[in-house]
């Protein structure tokens, strides 16, 4: 193989006034999405619109999401207190029974730190963009709703191999008798968003705004206001099973509340 | 057909009822009790399908597969390692290992019957699985490819078993070559069921589907003894200079084997043991709750005692290589269930570091579990026990029984017909012809 023979020595400084504004914004916009800085860029490389998804304004990103409306939730930790209104707004409005649930709360705690003890962090199931529920289901039984990518159950095709429960890194999947089928988390899909409601039982009974639930590719909308800030740090669980998971978290604080909630709209188009 | 009439019976080496009848009492009590024991655990099964799954089985939200679930793979991982040890001679042309190939076909017919009925008692909607899988099918679902390439083997094998009994070698070696190749995508899609499992790190990659293909062979070749040893002990007649020499055969292949599964099992401990997420796992294997289990029956049931046994035996003291694979057998079962349970021990939520999800998970099966297992395994025994007597020990040499017009094929010991004008050696060839 020959290589061609560049001098780098004797070749001249162009010096930056050459490169065009335009070029040197393509450029910054690339770094930051690819060292995840700056949180849009990071967010949206988990959620499977890797390499195009650049912090390039609003419009450019809303057409750039797989699902529209795109349903997600943000979960901002330090708000939960555990109070489990979530926990019992699911349960009532989706008929889940007792041996089984949708979401639930997990507790950590910490010893030797100055400012809080313990952390609550809700879990639900995260609606990933390539869940690994949905490949491994023999029937198509569970799959992404293709409008709002929302992973549902048609449970008359479930056979009830158990499968799913296993394949899916979040643990949100059980058995439920009364629909002999595996049930699951469906962002309230059949009990409320369908009915026109605007957001999911447990969010709306979140006392706190520790969960707050919408549609990403509005940039009104309080979940795409949350998840596009460069001074938050914004994660999701699990990141290395690679599913990218539509729920979000950082940890939040209270000032923030009621701001966010007052400018808070929905529109579901 | 002209020249080659002869009593189907006869030629299948089919006793029938009669030779059932002609059983021992003793026998016929073992029979007896296995069938009894097979209609109650049905039974029991039965009640736990009305009674509601979730009521009796103590598997969870978080531990889903149970006990049912490693005895089905107990079973197929067998049918499978029975399928790929007899191939060895009837597909592959290995002479010393010919005559094992009729009783490792049917055991390994039986043996996927044994399984699937353990596992309609696991899946909730057996009647919606009979139609989706076929109207809704999920190609990337390897639970789909499970049902699907586990199916057609059982078709191969029957097809397989029909032609083997008809004494027409080259499509029995077609069909036990199709069966082969089929059994193997299925078994180790099986592994992969396992292994592509993003969550569950214990399981997670490659080493689960290429681990079963071995353990399986390790197990057909373990099954393949102890049931030739057990029917020489029913009908001593089975064992002749051609048998002796297949019973030695695959002896040595089988201690290949265990020596293969014991190198895949220090590499899972070590490797294991520097992993985060499989490290809690392997420490309980180690010194834990599944210490015993690992220790005592993987280990020294399932590896250890029966290498020492079947080397000791120099395959030719059929009473020792019985004791060896019968503890072995016992040993393989633990192995099934050490992949199974422990998999899911750890909660997907305990890399978090939560308080609720810190410890790993129990589970002990039920009843229900118990009894629906030994069902399927206590069916096994009896089509087994039944399978010596009324299929004459699966023989093939006895000279009572070859027809007239028949004769012993010095080649593979199995009766062949000779066409009206044909020689021994032509008869042969057209036998052991492919096409």
């Amino acid at each position: 193989m020959k290589f061609p023979n560049i001098n780098l020595d004797n070749l001249k400084n162009e010096g930056t006034g050459s490169v065009s504004k335009q070029e040197r914004r393509t450029f910054l916009k690339l770094g930051f999405a690819i060292a995840g800085v700056y949180a849009g860029g990071k967010i949206l490389s988990l959620t499977s619109i890797v390499g195009k998804a650049q912090a390039s304004g609003g419009g450019a990103i809303v057409k750039k999401y797989p699902y529209n409306p795109h349903y997600s939730m943000v979960i901002r930790q330090s708000l939960c207190v555990d109070c489990e209104k979530c926990v019992d707004a699911c349960k009532t409005t989706n008929h889940v029974p007792d041996y089984g649930y949708r979401t639930r709360i997990l507790t950590k705690r910490y010893t030797g730190t100055l400012d809080r003890q313990v952390e609550f962090i809700p879990v639900l199931c995260n609606h990933c963009n390539e869940p690994a529920c949905v490949r491994a289901c023999p029937t198509v039984a569970t799959f992404k709703d293709p409008v709002t990518g929302i992973v549902v159950m048609d449970s008359k095709r479930c056979i009830g191999c158990k499968t799913c429960m296993l394949a899916c890194p979040y643990d949100a999947r059980y058995f439920d008798a009364t629909r002999h089928a595996i049930d699951k988390c469906d962002f309230c899909w059949e009990e409320r968003l369908s009915k026109g409601e605007k957001e999911t039982a447990c969010s709306s009974a979140c006392p706190t705004g520790a969960r707050t639930f919408g549609n990403l590719t509005d940039p009104e909308n309080i979940v795409y206001k949350l998840v596009h800030q460069i001074e938050e740090k914004v994660w999701v669980l699990r990141p290395a099973d690679d599913t990218k998971p539509n729920v979000f978290y950082m940890k939040g604080n209270m000032r923030s509340v009621d701001e966010i909630l007052k400018g808070q709209k929905f529109t579901t188009a | 057909m002209t020249g080659r009439m002869v009593d189907i019976s006869k030629r299948w080496g089919f006793h029938g009822v009669e030779a059932l009848k002609n059983a021992s009492p003793g026998y016929k009590m073992i029979m007896a009790v296995l069938g009894l024991i097979a209609v109650i655990g049905f039974f029991i099964g039965v009640h736990g399908f009305f009674a509601g799954y979730h009521h009796v089985y103590n598997v969870t939200k978080q531990i889903p597969w149970g006990l049912l679930i490693a005895t089905y793979i107990f079973c197929v991982v067998t049918s499978t390692g029975l399928c790929i040890v007899s191939s060895i001679g009837h597909v592959f042309g290995g002479e010393a290992f010919m005559p094992i190939a009729k009783r490792a076909v049917f055991m390994s017919i039986m043996f996927m019957i044994g399984g699937f009925s353990i596992i309609l008692f696991d899946i909730e909607n057996v009647h919606r699985m009979v139609i989706y899988n076929v109207i809704s099918p999920n190609f990337s679902s390897n639970m789909w490819w499970m049902g699907t390439l586990y199916g057609a083997y059982l078709v191969f094998m029957l097809i397989e078993y029909y032609f083997l009994l008809e004494q027409n070698h080259g499509l029995s070696r077609l069909m036990g070559f199709f069966g082969l190749v089929i059994g193997i995508a299925a078994h180790s899609n099986l592994g992969g069921i396992f292994g592509m499992l993003h969550g569950r790190p214990f399981w997670y990659g490659p080493y689960l589907p290429i681990y079963f293909i071995f353990s399986a062979a390790m197990s057909g070749g373990c099954a393949i003894l102890f049931f030739t040893c057990l029917g020489w002990k029913i009908n001593p007649e089975i064992m002749n200079q051609r048998m002796e020499r297949a019973v030695k055969s695959v002896t040595q292949v089988t201690i290949f084997l265990i020596s293969t599964i014991i190198f895949f099992t220090i590499w899972k401990i070590t490797t294991g043991m520097v992993s985060e997420g499989k490290h809690l796992i392997i420490m309980s294997f180690l010194t834990g709750d599944y210490a015993i289990n690992f220790w005592v029956f993987e280990i020294f049931l399932g590896m250890i005692l029966p290498l020492y046994l079947l080397i000791r035996s120099r395959g030719n003291n059929f009473n020792l290589i019985m004791t060896a694979t019968g503890l072995m057998m016992v040993g393989i079962f633990f192995m099934r269930y050490d992949i199974v349970i422990p998999g899911q021990m750890e909660s997907v939520y305990h890399s978090l570091g939560v308080v609720e999800e810190a410890s790993l998970l129990p589970y002990t099966p039920s009843f229900h579990e118990i009894m629906i297992s030994i069902l399927g395994l206590s069916f096994i025994m009896l089509v087994y026990l039944a399978g010596e007597k009324m299929l004459n020990g699966h023989q093939l040499e006895e000279h009572e029984i070859v027809p007239e017009g028949g004769y012993i094929c010095p080649g593979c010991g199995a009766i062949h017909f000779m066409e009206e004008g044909e020689t021994e050696e032509d008869a042969m060839k057209r036998h052991h012809r492919i096409w």
